[in-house]
């Protein structure tokens, strides 16, 4: 049986290396083979899944050995597989979503003329990302890891034609790549302090210790603070988040996969994986809670201002995985939660983005949501599935959102002590701005008056339902946001899943469960409300006011680009053209300086070459003289 | 006779050459004072020769007067070329090998 | 004895010889015929090489395949051959190389349009050219192959003249009326730096031979040599090593290039055309950090050590420093010439990390750049021959116009900054992880690099290939069959390096090992040791 793990790597590798390479003759079926692969891949998840439901609790990790990758003496990194409960969970997620969103995408990109090459970039994502998450070493994670940000350039840039695709997709590599940074800088750490990177002989397995428990906690620390930069890079966290905004210039089920249910939570699934070192590193797991914590306010704030719905939506997705972040900072108490959170907002978020994606191909691509309003008439399973999405990341009580939000407050308060305090704040705070937020976008997009404006063409847009390749995934994943939540809290069943891997404590809450379950209810009715008070009674302006200096400053995302341009870009670029100044004129001109120096000393001295035979003879002469002078002087000496 | 004293008159007779090399113009002067030059140093080493009881400076002596012929055939050619060309014999006057 | 070896280098050396004495002519038949000659050669070079590496017997004799005739008997002077595991890899890349420069440059050397009278500039270009090219693959060979430090000297300054023929000769169409001074002055820089190298060296080489043999090894011997230096029968004095380590190492830095010594790369590969710039960074200057492997590392193992932390520091200077020179640039040559000053510094800090990790990831990266590397020049060559310009400003939405030369640029591109998955990112892991288990602050400054080289490398694609399509871009056709040949190939073994590198790995790790136990340094051993493998039961 788990020989099947490679195979759901290769099947969508294979359709990736089949679309690109295969050129004009795919274009007609290619969409399809790309969505049939995924389905594929799928599939043998499923298989795996009831294989390893069929094992023991304890013993649900497989491993599958392919081939020795990098081997030198005491380096080896293999292409082995593992595969366990935390891993299965995200194949399915990654197998389950990604195949909706290819169908999705049959719909969307109908008339984009490279859609074939857009499916084997899809292809090629979900080939890394389920590489990443069934890799049994971290160097093979860090190839998944990388590979699924190559996938995301590519798509994000996918209309390279425009300039702004062309220049976010390199600022998500980019700023990915310090990330990446620290990820290699933990794999060589590691290498150092256990001469291994391979999960089993560091994290332990199966109930044996790893090596962590033999290290010392500075090197532990400095391990999980590494981890958690290459966590930051890849999960759009404060302070590596900028790209995430500028990556919706990516096409739509783009943003629903990548950017929002799969690969943005693989420094989740990283924090999650490396329980042991954090577990046994108190420092690196504060700073994990203080950036989820940072993350789920900023993130939030920016939903608040934003105008464009995908980056609104974008907002969201940063402040929802600061949540997760929060949760697997936490240590025991938060695994699991961080975890269930992930599976549940991969539904409602995809789904809010499909719905996005619906209503942008109805609307002529606008992505304005002032230009939105009264569209749940024309609209109508958009309507639906968008709203119950939104009921679900608000938190509404008996929606997914509501189950893994409510545990991670809870765990947050859990933690205990001051900190806890403030934590569970935070995320008290943060659900009360997500209701508000998502309020906003609910209401500006689908209720009030028409701001329908014309495209630059002047074509007025006629809103209409979406086809049924585009309708279908939605339906479908709004039942995940529906009911996923209370399938997995329903008698912890999803806790008792992933608890051999990641352990499971109860920690000491200063409040009932009960009153915090309250408290974030009452917190999510209150966001609701203020934003019913503002954009409900109202209408709203087209053109949008200038707003508080905090609101300005939001739209701008909280000036993080400002501040990256002034510290990092601007003093960089004077850098780079004061070195190559300094390298034609510095270091060149020392050498050429030289040359010219020879050169002149030659000049001067070729004047003695003045063509009159007898000046030459009498230098002989001279020389001649000199060299006997010597050599008596010498001899007599 | 002391020997030495042809060595006195080799020095003399080398000297009047090299002077003459380096102070008079004409080419042809010029030429027979490196001859004189030349001539002065087999003087020389014909007495060492004799000084000394070996053979080696007349050996030598023989080389440089092969030496000789040779360089006046080549200079003596050169020195009319010149001449029918320039109309001079100065050796001031041909002056273009320079930098 | 086998004359395989010396086979391999005669083949492409007879091959020049040949070519050069092709009858001239403008006709197009003569041309192709010409050429077709050349390739031929350079494929039965490939064939003999590949046999090289498959003959080498991984775990046998240092040395293998060896050869020696006598040469220069007073002085002790063989012509020896032998091959370890990284020459021979080295010498595999080369001929793998070679015929690929040529399939790209077919048309670089053709003679232009015919003057008004009907004759043409130079009939004999095309000969020219391409007996060049064999001319340098043969002595590169050699100097992979040679076990006696004379015959190495002798021919690592020798391929100095073909390659100052073809930078100073051959320039691509892009130049404008400066290009010929340019041209010029990039090959004169060129031979300069690299004669002053050299004659540093060949002080050395006679120092050395000075000081054997007092003790009594009256001999340019190699491996005999070394086996005196680690045995303790050969020991040099303190000051006497290091001065001839240093004479011997500045050689090899110059050629490398290692910073400050680099100026004269992207002056000869910004000049030249891209075959020749290939040839010049993935070919020639590979003699250079492979010749510190072998002969600096196995004659003076005491002053490698003593040495190693200040070249480390070089080589990290030179890695940042070449990738953010790299991001200044506005020509794409030069570009990637800086880009390869980061990459150098990054092998030359792999061999003197002193580690096995450090060593094995310096040789594969010498192969894994070479060959990516040759994919992005060469595709910036057949680039920069459709618009004739190298100034990246002049380029703008070519993947809209010529969607497959943006995506094997892309790869190249990729390759370059090291993506997982594909060769480059092998070799820099392990240089990494090797410098930094033994210099742990070098190590982590070292990784800057890799954010520095997305950016040049990621910057020159959005620039060139991404946008709105510029004025001179917009009927740019696509790679022709020839060109796909070339870049094919090339992107198909970065592609199975990244994934498989076993079989490299495997060819060099012995040798490797060998190199270190020469230095007497072990690699540092892990602070708590853990079973290597996955302790999870397979089920």
């Amino acid at each position: 049986m788990n020989s099947l793990i490679p195979l759901l790597v290769a099947a969508p590798l294979a359709g990736a290396a089949l679309l690109l390479l295969g050129g004009r003759a795919l274009d007609r079926f290619g969409h399809w083979l790309a969505t049939a692969l995924a389905a594929l891949s799928f599939g043998f998840g499923l298989a795996l899944f009831s294989d390893l439901l069929g094992r023991d609790a304890e013993h649900r990790t497989v491993t599958k050995h392919l081939f020795s990758w990098i081997p030198v003496n005491g380096f080896q990194a293999d292409f082995t597989f593992r595969l366990d409960q935390l891993s299965m969970t995200f194949v399915l997620l990654i197998t389950g979503v990604g195949t909706l969103i290819h169908l999705y995408s049959v719909g969307y990109m109908a008339h984009d003329e490279r859609r074939r090459r857009f499916f084997a970039y899809l292809n090629l994502f979900l080939a890394a990302m389920l590489l990443l998450v069934v890799a049994d070493n971290y160097l093979l994670l860090y190839f998944g890891w990388e590979g699924v940000g190559l996938a995301s350039y590519l798509l994000i840039g996918f209309w390279q034609h425009k300039p702004s695709a062309a220049t976010a997709a390199k600022k998500a590599f980019i700023v990915n790549r310090v990330g990446d940074m620290g990820l290699s800088i933990a794999i060589m750490l590691m290498f150092a302090e256990f001469g291994s990177f391979a999960f089993g002989p560091i994290l332990g397995s199966e109930g044996a210790a790893g090596g962590a428990h033999q290290a010392s906690e500075g090197k532990l620390t400095a391990i999980g603070l590494m981890l958690l930069l290459a966590a930051c890079g890849k999960s759009a966290q404060v302070p590596l988040q900028s790209w995430l905004g500028d990556a919706m210039e990516g096409p739509t089920p783009v943003s629903a996969l990548i950017h929002a249910a799969t690969m943005v939570t693989a420094g989740v699934y990283l924090i999650t994986r490396s329980s042991a070192i954090f577990d046994l590193a108190p420092d690196a797991q504060t700073a994990v809670v203080v950036v989820g914590a940072v993350t789920l306010l900023f993130g939030a704030i920016v939903g608040c201002a934003k105008d464009d719905i995908k980056k609104a939506l974008a907002g969201s997705t940063m402040s929802q995985i600061g949540y997760m972040v929060l949760a697997a900072g936490l240590g025991p108490i938060g695994y699991a939660f961080a975890i269930m959170h992930l599976v549940t907002h991969g539904f409602f978020k995809a789904g809010l983005f499909l719905g996005a994606g619906s209503v942008m191909h109805g609307m002529n691509d606008e992505v304005n949501m002032r230009h939105y309003g009264g569209l749940r008439k024309y609209m109508p399973v958009t309507f639906v599935t968008f709203g119950l999405g939104y009921l679900a990341i608000i938190g509404f009580p008996g929606l997914s959102g509501f189950f893994s939000k409510d545990k991670i407050i809870e765990a947050a308060f859990a933690k205990g002590g001051t900190e806890g305090w403030i934590l569970g704040l935070c995320a008290l705070v943060g659900a009360a701005v997500t209701a508000f937020y998502m309020t906003r976008v609910m209401v500006l997009t689908f209720f009030g008056e028409k701001r329908w404006q014309p495209d630059e063409e002047g074509n007025a847009p006629h809103p209409h339902e979406s086809p049924k390749t585009m309708t279908v995934p939605m339906v479908l994943l709004a039942f995940g946001s529906v009911f996923a939540g209370g399938l997995f809290a329903f008698n912890d069943s999803f806790l008792k899943w992933l608890e051999p891997v990641t352990g499971h404590e109860e920690g000491n809450s200063p409040l009932a469960p009960l009153t915090v379950t309250l408290l974030t209810t009452a917190c999510m009715l209150a966001g609701v409300a203020l934003a019913y008070l503002v954009y409900g009674r109202s209408p709203v302006p087209v053109v949008p006011p200038v707003g508080s200096p905090l609101t300005r400053a939001a739209r701008r995302d909280l000036l993080q680009d400002d501040f990256n341009h002034a510290v990092l870009v601007r003093p960089g670029s004077a850098l780079t053209a004061t070195l190559v100044y300094f390298d034609s004129r510095g270091l060149d001109g020392f050498v050429n300086g030289l040359a010219a120096t020879i050169g002149g000393l030659s000049g001067r001295l070729r004047r003695v070459q003045n063509g009159f035979v007898r000046s030459y003879a009498l230098s002989m002469f001279g020389g001649t003289l000199v060299l006997v002078a010597t050599t008596l002087l010498m001899r007599s000496v | 006779m002391n020997p030495v004293n042809y060595l006195y008159l080799a020095a003399l007779l080398f000297t009047i050459g090299a002077a003459g090399v380096l102070i008079r113009r004409n080419a042809i002067v010029l030429f027979m004072c490196v001859e004189l030059m030349l001539n002065a140093s087999n003087l020389a080493l014909v007495t060492f020769s004799r000084l000394h009881g070996t053979l080696d400076g007349q050996i030598i002596a023989f080389f440089t007067m092969v030496v000789a012929a040779a360089e006046v055939v080549v200079g003596l050619a050169i020195i009319v070329s010149i001449f029918r060309t320039r109309h001079s014999a100065s050796v001031d006057d041909s002056n273009l090998m320079k930098l | 004895m086998s004359a395989l070896l010396s086979a391999t280098c005669a083949v492409p050396a007879a091959g020049a010889v040949l070519t050069a004495a092709l009858p001239a002519g403008s006709s197009e038949s003569r041309r192709r015929a010409t050429k077709a000659v050349a390739l031929g050669v350079s494929a039965v070079t490939l064939v003999l090489a590949a046999v090289v590496a498959a003959r080498f017997e991984p775990h046998g004799d240092r040395y293998q395949l060896t050869e020696s005739y006598s040469w220069i008997r007073s002085f002790g002077i063989t012509f020896s051959l032998g091959v370890d595991g990284i020459g021979a890899v080295l010498a595999l890349l080369t001929a793998v190389l070679v015929p690929m420069v040529m399939l790209a440059s077919w048309h670089d050397a053709d003679p232009g349009p015919a003057g008004p009278d009907g004759t043409f500039e130079n009939r004999r270009r095309t000969q020219a050219f391409f007996a060049l090219i064999l001319a340098v693959e043969a002595m590169v060979i050699v100097s992979f192959y040679a076990t006696d430090v004379f015959l190495f000297y002798v021919f690592f300054e020798a391929m100095l003249i073909p390659m100052y023929f073809l930078i100073g000769g051959f320039g691509d169409r892009a130049g404008g009326p400066e290009s010929a001074r340019q041209r010029s002055y990039a090959a004169v820089k060129f031979l300069l730096y690299n004669l002053l190298g050299g004659l540093v060296m060949l002080a050395a080489v006679i120092g050395l031979y000075v000081v054997a043999q007092d003790q009594g090894f009256g001999t340019f011997d190699l491996p005999t040599l070394a086996s005196a230096v680690a045995d303790g029968k050969l020991q040099l004095s303190g000051t006497a090593e290091k001065a001839l380590f240093l004479g011997f190492f500045f050689a090899f830095a110059v050629k490398a290039p290692l910073w400050p010594l680099h100026t004269w790369l992207p002056n000869a590969m910004g000049e030249a055309t891209a075959g020749t710039a290939v040839l010049i960074t993935a070919v020639v200057d590979k003699v250079g950090t492979f010749a510190m492997l072998r002969f600096c590392l196995g004659l003076f193992p005491h002053a490698s050590k003593t040495f190693a932390p200040a070249i480390l520091v070089l080589a990290l200077v030179g890695i940042v420093y070449g990738a953010l020179l790299a991001v200044g640039q506005k020509d794409i040559k030069r570009l990637v010439a800086y880009a390869s000053i980061s990459h150098f510094g990054f092998i030359i800090m792999g061999i003197f990390a002193l580690t096995s990790q450090g060593q094995s990831g310096a040789t594969l990266y010498m192969v894994n750049h070479g060959l990516s590397t040759a994919a992005w020049m060469l595709v910036a060559g057949f680039l920069i021959s459709r618009r004739g310009s190298r100034l990246i400003a002049d380029y703008g939405g070519v993947q809209k116009v010529a969607p497959v030369l943006a995506g094997t640029f892309l790869i190249g591109s990729l390759a370059t900054l090291s993506l997982p998955g594909l060769a480059p990112f092998v070799s820099e892991f392990l240089v990494l992880v090797g410098t930094f288990t033994r210099y742990p602050a070098i190590g982590i400054v070292a990784t800057f690099g890799i954010v520095l080289a997305a950016l040049y490398a990621l910057l020159l694609y959005q620039r060139t290939m991404t946008g709105p399509v510029k004025d001179g871009v917009r009927t740019m056709p696509d790679l022709k069959a020839r060109e796909l040949a070339v870049v094919a190939p090339l992107v198909a073994l970065t592609v199975l390096l990244g994934v498989y590198p076993k079989p490299l790995t495997d060819l060099v790790n012995p040798s490797v090992n060998a190199t270190l136990s020469q230095v007497h340094e072990t690699d540092p051993a892990p602070a708590h040791p853990v079973a290597a493998t996955s302790g999870g039961e397979q089920k």
